[in-house]
């Protein structure tokens, strides 16, 4: 099972209850208005925020889970987290950047090479530039570049078009749509997008607005 | 008449030794606490704070006095340097580090507080996520980026040390080829009638130092700041 997830996120004295499953890969979705919680979800996936309860699966793998005290430091979880803001390292340059957990990963983890992946997402032009200098699309396309060479078992992706102008939008979902359909990998993808949502999920989990 | 006699040469060396050594012992100390209070919250974190802070609104001469108290013979700080690592520092060169060191170490502890404080945080979990430790993330991301800061308060450090002056007198003591650093050389020599030259040429001396240190600190700042935008941005909000 891709993602079996069902957590508890304290946020202030808000308490917000997740719970979903996926019984297969490919893109699944969460929709739903900003302020909704998407993001705090992904960081929890991710080991970047502790639930207060709950347990998160992926791929079988537990990666936390609060009776049986399991609890994954963020670099074991392999997940390939694109952020809303990209968070490129400003002091690397875009080919350290893209190898930076490509390094890390132990050999037999990475399943992608620097030069595959700058075929795939058209990149190979800015190895040498400073990630100041990109575009939104360019960045965008570094930021998922880095995520996937980093050998990850899952992706989370955070409102990828956000930082993108509207000429650069096809690109990206074109990339995203090709990630889907070439890369055995299960993405969790977080939209406010209904047409977005649409054209790239295969399946969609609602997120209401709170409060 | 340019060549420095060796009473110039033994002040000279002995202040980059007294100023070498101080920054050298005190630059893990002031990046530890300028951690401790960018990242730490904690009980108590004001008073640490305003302990750091001391030598700065202190006048000098109090300072020395203090650390007459906690590292002279009797002091607490002193007996255990000296019973465990035969250490002491009254009427010492060591004494004159430890002077300059406390001295400079709140200049350091305010330049790297504020540029550990302007690290964006989310690049370090960027970082884990991508498999990092925390060790590593600290090393590849946020060292780096507060690299500009760091040599800030080196540079600011070292300026303080290599003019201490008040502290290093009421501690250390006035001992020519000991304790006898330039500011110290130029203060003795005023005291005699007839040294102008002498005061001139040390002041002289004191100026060039200075300068060496600045250009040095300059250079460095650009050497880490060039790699990305923010080019020494810790640095020159000082």
């Amino acid at each position: 099972m891709p993602f079996d997830l069902a957590i508890a996120l304290k946020r202030g004295k808000l308490r917000l209850d997740y719970a979903f499953r996926t019984e297969k890969g490919g893109l699944t979705a969460l929709f739903g208005p900003s302020g909704a919680g998407k993001t705090s979800l992904l960081d929890a996936i991710a080991g970047l925020a502790r639930p207060s309860a709950g347990h998160i699966l992926v791929q079988d793998t537990i990666l936390f889970d609060k009776a049986r005290r399991i609890d994954l430091r963020p670099e074991q979880r392999r997940c390939g987290y694109v952020f809303q803001d990209l968070r490129l390292f400003p002091h690397r340059s875009v080919r350290d950047n893209l190898l930076y957990g490509w390094r890390l990963a132990p050999p037999a983890q990475r399943w992608m090479d620097l030069d595959t992946a700058l075929g795939f997402l058209g990149i190979g032009h800015l190895l040498d530039r400073s990630p100041a200098t990109l575009s939104g699309g360019e960045a965008q396309r570094v930021a998922i570049g880095r995520a996937l060479l980093s050998g990850p078992r899952f992706l989370l992706m955070d409102e990828p078009l956000a930082s993108v102008d509207a000429e650069r939008r096809e690109e990206i979902l074109t990339v995203i749509e090709r990630i889907r359909d070439e890369l055995a990998l299960p993405i969790l993808y977080v939209s406010h997008d209904r047409a977005e949502v649409d054209r790239l999920a295969d399946r969609v989990i609602d997120i209401p607005a709170r409060g | 008449m340019t060549a420095l006699s060796p009473e110039e040469w033994q002040v000279l060396l002995l202040s980059l030794k007294v100023s070498g050594v101080a920054m050298a012992a005190i630059l893990p100390i002031a990046f530890a606490l300028a951690w401790v209070l960018a990242r730490w919250r904690f009980p108590g974190k004001v008073l640490l704070d305003a302990l750091v802070h001391l030598p700065l609104v202190l006048p000098p001469v109090v300072t020395g006095w203090l650390l007459l108290i906690a590292f002279g013979p009797a002091g607490p700080l002193g007996r255990f340097f000296a019973e465990g690592f035969g250490l002491t520092f009254i009427f010492r060169w060591t004494g004159a580090a430890l002077a300059a060191a406390v001295m400079a170490l709140p200049l350091m502890v305010r330049a790297m507080r504020l540029s550990i404080e302007a690290v964006d945080r989310r690049l370090e979990s960027a970082a884990r996520s991508l498999g990092a430790g925390r060790w590593r993330t600290f090393a590849t991301i946020t060292l780096p980026l507060a690299m500009p800061g760091v040599l800030a308060g080196l540079v600011l450090g070292l300026a303080r040390s290599i003019g201490e002056f008040g502290a290093t007198i009421t501690f250390a003591s006035n001992i020519p080829g000991e304790t006898q650093t330039l500011p110290l050389a130029i203060y003795s020599a005023l005291q005699m009638p007839g040294s102008e030259w002498q005061v001139t040429r040390l002041a002289v001396l004191s100026i060039l130092v200075s300068l060496a240190a600045l250009v040095a600190s300059e250079w460095l700042a650009r050497r880490s700041g060039s790699r990305y935008g923010q080019a020494g941005a810790a640095h020159h909000a000082l």
